[in-house]
């Protein structure tokens, strides 16, 4: 039997925020299994960030239990919490997070050097990530250089890099144009088609319709997981 | 991805699950890439290191180049002179004093490392005045009063004296109490007497003197030039001339701070604190004085500079935190733990001042060649110092980065990645 790669049980996160506490998700239960495209909506403030905190093990669930690929993540320590994001999760930004004085190529290396992934591995998987989202020609490129779409598939390559079993996306068309955007989203597909299991969370539902599967937050709660 | 992307992890209720890792290899190029992406401020930034360590270096370098100039200049003169004198009595200045023995010389010529020595006083001729063979001349001055010096035949000797004409006095002259003077090159030429074949004569009152020798130069005691020299024992003799006041030692090299010890001894063996003893500085404690005078100095104001330094690194390292927030969070968000952050900017801060170290040293040597080319020294520096000071900019710079790395650590990944 193949574990899900995200099973949330029940899970809450309540902020404290002096005398009155903010509860940001209310026992949201949620099953994901491989080869999922999910995709999770709604208003802003209605929780989005925090789950894809908690499911990016950014934050810890105040209940509840979140198990990743069967692993209980809530025994693990601060430590092997990292470990394993290095290894299993990788993240897609609104703002793409390069940073603007590294090459492309260092860029994407630079999801390597926490993982464990030997040395000689590292340049050869950096490049065949950049090939695949389209930048095999631009490695030596500074990402200044590069417009919105080139950069947010940069980022691409940086989260796919170590061969994660899940990929976090926050908001990725948030700054681009609606046809780059489509671009990106288009290649989430084929990453999709291609067996990887995907998180997306956004607000725009041109977007949420790419996913196969919608889950619509609202006031912290999970409105429909269909 | 592929197969192995999702590939099946059976479920385990106690997971062994590998923490967060980071090469030191991969930890040193991440901190010399963060120095490296504003190089312009990181070279302000070491800037502060670059002085304090720099002034610590020139200031020890030049401290010990100097201490080393003035031992190779020492004075040969000086340093093989030591003199004794019974200025201070039992009540100080003022009280009576020791006597210094007749026999002084004999006494200290048995002292191993005396080359010359001879004693020397004023003698008391109750204000009489002197004056050579009276040619009656009107318009002349004729009588003069004059400084008559009571001294031992090893006086000559001792002050390093050379005559122009004549002889110096011997112990015979002194036994005998003989009337014989030598003049100083000024008491001779006011007293109108060149030459001394003939044996001219001074009367000192009415005591007639034969002038045996004119003195061309001492190089010590100097005042001894203007006046008129007679034997101790002559002095003795007419003058009631109780005891010398000065003697005057010449020494080996290297022998006066032991003749200094010793020659109060063997002048007053029951009293020999009561002389008093003028002997050469050593040249170890000078060296050390203007060693000590130009490191107090300078190593504070180096300290001060290196403190600067220190605090510009803080500074720097912690704008850079709050400027790389989003930078920080990714790196969270790509599995680096809390201690990965922590000891990237510590790398940071610590290569920049090792960096600072090593410019500082190299900087601080050539103002130590400099300073010596210009003044003809040789420059002298402890091989440590310039090895060590790329270590003290280091420690500086890692604890300079001790705060800001923390506050890099303690960031939130979930807020850091939504303010950059």
């Amino acid at each position: 039997m193949i574990a899900p790669v995200v099973e949330l049980r029940g899970v809450s996160r309540v902020f404290p925020a002096g005398d009155v506490s903010v509860t940001a998700l209310v026992d949201a239960d949620l099953v994901v299994e491989p080869g999922d495209y999910v995709a999770v909506v709604g208003p802003s403030g209605s929780g989005k960030s925090t789950m894809l905190n908690i499911l990016g093990l950014l934050d810890r669930p105040t209940s509840g239990t979140y198990l990743l690929e069967g692993i209980d993540t809530s025994t693990l320590s601060e430590g092997q919490r990292a470990g394993l994001r290095s290894r299993r999760i990788g993240f897609v930004f609104q703002s793409f997070h390069l940073l603007s004085h590294r090459t492309v190529l260092e860029n994407v290396l630079l999801a390597t050097i926490y993982n464990r992934m030997p040395r000689s591995e590292r340049l050869p998987a950096a490049e065949e990530a950049l090939r695949r989202v389209g930048l095999g020609h631009r490695m030596d490129f500074l990402p200044t250089r590069l417009s919105g779409g080139e950069r947010q598939r940069v980022a691409i390559a940086r989260a796919i890099v170590t061969r994660p079993a899940l990929l976090l996306a926050d908001e990725p068309t948030g700054n681009l144009d609606s046809a780059t955007g489509e671009s990106v989203l288009a290649f989430f597909d084929e990453l999709r088609n291609d067996g990887l299991t995907l998180i997306v969370v956004t607000h725009d539902d041109k977007v949420s319709q790419h996913a196969e599967r919608q889950v619509r937050l609202r006031d912290g709660r999970i409105e429909r997981a269909a | 991805m592929t197969e192995a992307a999702v590939g099946p992890v059976a479920p385990d209720p106690r997971p062994e699950v590998a923490p967060a890792s980071m090469s030191a290899r991969d930890l040193l190029s991440e901190a010399v890439a963060g120095i490296f992406s504003r190089p312009g401020r990181t070279v302000l930034t070491v800037l502060g290191t670059v002085l304090g360590i720099g002034a610590l270096v020139a200031t020890l370098g030049v401290a010990k180049t100097a201490g080393n100039q003035i031992v190779g200049r020492f004075d040969e003169l000086a340093a093989t002179s030591v003199v004794v004198t019974n200025e201070q009595g039992f009540f100080g200045g003022g009280g009576p004093r020791v006597r210094i023995p007749a026999d002084a010389e004999e006494r200290l010529m048995r002292l191993n490392g005396v080359t010359a020595a001879g004693s020397m006083g004023s003698v008391d001729v109750g204000g009489a005045l002197v004056r050579s063979v009276p040619i009656p001349d009107p318009l002349a001055q004729t009588e003069f009063q004059m400084s008559i010096y009571a001294a031992s035949p090893g006086l000559f000797d001792a002050v390093r004296a050379t005559l122009r004409t004549g002889r110096w006095f011997d112990a015979g002259h002194s036994e005998r109490g003989d009337r014989v003077a030598v003049l100083g090159p000024g008491a001779a030429q006011r007293l109108n007497i060149g030459r001394v074949d003939q044996q001219p004569v001074i009367f000192i009152g009415e005591d007639p003197f034969v002038v045996i020798g004119i003195i061309e130069g001492v190089l010590r005691q100097p005042s001894l030039l203007n006046g008129v020299v007679i034997p101790e024992g002559t002095a003795r003799q007419l003058y009631d001339y109780e005891s010398a006041s000065t003697v005057q030692i010449d020494v080996q090299i290297g022998a006066a701070s032991l003749i200094a010890e010793q020659a109060p001894i063997a002048l007053n063996p029951n009293e020999p604190g009561l002389l008093r003893v003028q002997k050469p500085p050593e040249p170890e404690d000078l060296r050390r004085q203007v060693e000590s005078d130009v490191n107090a100095l300078f190593l504070v104001l180096g300290g001060v500079a290196l403190l600067v330094g220190a605090i510009g690194i803080a500074n720097v390292t912690l704008v850079s935190v709050l400027e790389r927030v989003g930078e920080i969070g990714l790196r969270r968000a790509l599995g680096a733990a809390r201690r990965h952050i922590a000891a990237q900017f510590l790398v940071e801060s610590t290569a920049m001042g090792l960096v600072g170290g090593v410019i500082g040293a190299s900087l601080g040597v050539l103002v130590v060649v400099g300073i010596s080319a210009a003044r003809t020294w040789t420059p002298v520096l402890d091989p440590w110092v310039p090895l060590a000071a790329p270590l003290v900019g280091g420690v500086t710079g890692l604890l300079a980065g001790v705060y800001p790395a923390l506050r890099a650590a303690r960031l939130e990944p979930v807020e850091a990645l939504r303010s950059g």
